[in-house]
């Protein structure tokens, strides 16, 4: 489950916000402890909190002393402003040189669009 | 239990196992020791359990040379492949012994541990397979809880089922019972999701310690056009290159700066990963004894 460059925590951080943008996680709900989730992705027990930190830092997550960790009201829209800024700079503008050169024109991405897509991000 | 070495040297009648070793191994974490055979791995483990001494530099537990010191050694617990276990007596036999021996030993967990990896009480240790006797080690390691742990390629000869029945148990128990671990292994795929920080010895020199985080982004691979790899590739550590006709894959070790970054994504360099194991291999392939 876990590749690339980025450390295990970030992959982790990345993994429940995605749970969370897809519904998967709702808000109010708990998520796995520290433990429960260590074990299940067979990684270190600090390296499973360090993900729910850098969760709680942001806002997404909060801590019920003595009780676990649950997903905070609203998180999901954070999330989703968060990530549509995000989007364009980290994904779209690879996606369009490469675009670029393989000689794709402007009006060939809108017609695929609108036509493929065309209610953008929303149509799932 | 921190352990901290410094200038630690080891000279052997032909060879010297550890030259001029320094490191720090802080509390309550799981730490990473690699290395191929005959780095100095279980040399460097042994020093620190109280089992040999150095022929030069300073071993520290707590602050505290472990030599001689009973009250410190006997919260330092280390399993070698088939070390420490009474070979013609039944495993519930060894655990009794040391039940009275160690302070922090829990009989119950050891005797779950048995049953949970298919080991019966009444065996006789040299009546076991290789992999069944280092599973009898690692119950070992585990249950003894003591506070500063190491395991000296305590898998071998575990299957690879067995293999991940050990790290799950060992991570659930060390989730409720946080220790200092130091973990001597070269199958590290296996281990590299569990360990913190990362040690690696080549030929008896320290060649890295880092956390396991930081390696893991330290390592990464551009390939692309030759020269413009190359030119990216300047002043980086590279420790392995590759060329496929015009394309060149150079593996480096080292942070690329962002704008070096933004420059090779728009170069149309392609930016990987690499796998600890592959930086492991790159790194210690040039043995130089």
């Amino acid at each position: 489950m876990f590749d690339g460059r980025e450390p295990i925590y970030v992959q982790i951080a990345e993994a429940i916000r995605g749970e969370i943008l897809s519904g998967a996680l709702q808000e109010g709900e708990q998520v796995m402890s520290t433990t429960q989730y260590a074990t299940t992705y067979r990684i270190n027990p600090a390296t499973a909190a360090k993900a729910f930190a850098e969760l709680v830092d942001e806002g997404v997550l909060y801590k019920q002393r003595g009780v676990g960790m649950f997903v905070t009201d609203g998180a999901a829209a954070r999330l989703r402003t968060k990530g549509s800024d995000s989007f364009f700079a980290e994904r779209l503008s690879p996606v369009l040189r490469e675009a670029a050169h393989l000689g794709i024109t402007t009006e060939q991405l809108v017609s695929y669009i609108t036509d493929q897509h065309p209610t953008g991000g929303t149509d799932r | 239990m921190n352990v901290t070495l410094e200038d630690v040297s080891v000279r052997f009648p032909d060879t010297l196992a550890l030259d001029t070793v320094s490191l720090d191994w802080s509390e309550g974490r799981i730490h990473g020791l690699l290395g191929r055979n005959g780095a100095g791995k279980s040399t460097l483990l042994s020093l620190i359990a109280a089992g040999r001494r150095p022929t030069s530099g300073t071993v520290r537990v707590e602050g505290q040379d472990p030599w001689e010191r009973g009250m410190l050694t006997e919260r330092i617990c280390l399993v070698r492949e088939g070390g420490d276990l009474i070979d013609e007596e039944p495993i519930s036999d060894t655990l009794g012994m040391l039940e009275t021996l160690r302070p922090t030993f829990d009989r119950a967990y050891a005797d779950d541990l048995l049953e949970s990896f298919g080991l019966r009480p009444k065996a006789k240790l040299n009546t076991l397979s290789r992999g069944q006797r280092s599973t009898v080690g690692a119950i070992v390691g585990l249950a003894t809880r003591a506070p500063l742990t190491l395991l000296d390629e305590v898998h071998l000869g575990m299957d690879a089922p067995t293999r991940q029945r050990f790290y799950d148990e060992l991570i659930a128990d060390y989730a409720e019972n946080p220790r200092t671990y130091v973990i001597s292994s070269h199958l590290i795929a296996e281990l590299e999701p569990i360990v913190e920080t990362v040690t690696i010895l080549r030929a008896g020199s320290l060649l890295l310690q880092a956390e396991a985080d930081d390696v893991r982004t330290r390592g990464l691979t551009l390939t692309g056009p030759a020269a413009t790899v190359t030119e990216l590739a300047q002043g980086l550590p590279v420790i392995g290159s590759r060329d496929l006709g015009p394309t060149r894959q150079l593996t480096l070790f080292g942070e690329l700066a962002a704008t070096d970054l933004e420059r090779a994504r728009a170069a149309d360099v392609e930016i990987g990963a690499v796998p600890l194991q592959d930086l492991f291999i790159h790194l210690t392939e040039e043995d130089p004894r």
